[in-house]
């Protein structure tokens, strides 16, 4: 049953991406990385990730397109023809899919054992979660008290990159504001 | 937007359950999946939301950006805070017991939920307040 699911929701996440490498109304292609990251969130439920499914919903399907759309507005509606050849850029994208590939073949089977994550730490961690911390949701207690610097960081990270944003787009307009003071 | 009324009507009626939805996330993160960064997300999509159909000056009166250029920071602050008063009570950075010297597995709940809260604060207005730059550039 799971692998039905599995199958059917993988199949719908090619079509879309095909879809999207097709499609050259960029309205649609925003409409259809929304579908996209909502498939993935279904995907990354019934994988029992559901931490990762809320955000991907959250993120992927909802402030992301809503950020595309905002993009959308500033530039025209359809994708200006290509003035290079794509032959290269295909080969780049296809070399870089290969490689990925064939990086999964050396992971390990999708729920196994006898793997590194699930002999070693996760063991240790599921063991003493309650004893040590009390919390019984060992994500939770994982990252925010055994891996709590890691999160402290995380959070430095979307402190900065917000920074960042803000940098980038509104330095810009102050800018421009001064220029038309000295013109006036 | 003033002529949709059926969107008006239905997130009118979704909003106040998203807020629900994203303070049991960031509450019951100690028991069920979740935590400060989902429910963070979910309370900036609740805001976006409200944004597009009512208008980025609408959203902008309810959090005004101000506030979430002094709520970007804040989060971090508290996180780290957290951290250094576990450093005056005698503890080492980050180690939650510390703050209920009576009853470690309190303290490491309430520490758990200050971070997350943190996390929650800084996730959330960052997202709004891309979200505000981004709305606010075509006009």
């Amino acid at each position: 049953m799971e692998f039905l699911i599995n199958l059917v929701l993988l199949l719908f996440l090619s079509a879309v991406t095909i879809a999207i490498i097709g499609v050259r109304n960029l309205f649609a292609v925003v409409v259809l990385s929304g579908t996209y990251s909502f498939i993935m969130a279904t995907l990354l439920i019934a994988m029992d990730a559901v931490d990762v499914g809320m955000t991907e919903a959250a993120v992927g399907a909802g402030v992301s397109t809503v950020l595309l759309l905002s993009a959308l507005h500033l530039t025209k509606t359809d994708e200006a023809p290509a003035k290079h050849s794509n032959v290269l850029p295909m080969a780049l994208a296809l070399l870089t899919g290969a490689s990925l590939v064939y990086g999964t073949w050396d992971l390990p089977r999708y729920g196994a054992e006898e793997t590194p994550m699930n002999d070693y730490v996760g063991d240790i961690y599921l063991e003493r979660s309650i004893p040590d911390t009390t919390v019984p949701n060992v994500v939770t207690s994982v990252l925010a008290s055994y891996r709590g610097y890691d999160t402290l960081g995380e959070t430095t990270v979307i402190f900065t990159a917000g920074i960042g944003v803000l940098m980038l787009l509104r330095g810009r307009r102050r800018k421009d504001g001064e220029g038309e003071d000295q013109k006036s | 937007m003033t002529q949709h009324l059926i969107l008006r009507v239905v997130s009118k009626l979704l909003i106040p359950f998203l807020f629900l939805f994203a303070l049991y996330v960031q509450f019951h993160g100690d028991f069920g999946p979740g935590g400060g960064f989902q429910a963070g997300v979910i309370v900036a999509a609740a805001f976006v939301l409200y944004g597009l159909i009512f208008g980025l000056k609408a959203v902008q009166r309810v959090v005004p950006p101000a506030a979430l250029e002094i709520a970007v920071p804040l989060g971090v602050l508290i996180y780290a805070g957290v951290g250094v008063v576990n450093w005056f009570l005698g503890g080492n950075f980050l180690e939650y017991g510390t703050i209920d010297s009576h009853d470690p597995a309190h303290g490491n709940h309430l520490g758990i939920l200050l971070v997350e809260a943190g996390v929650l604060c800084t996730v959330a207005s960052t997202m709004l307040l891309i979200f505000y730059t981004f709305a606010g550039r075509g006009r």
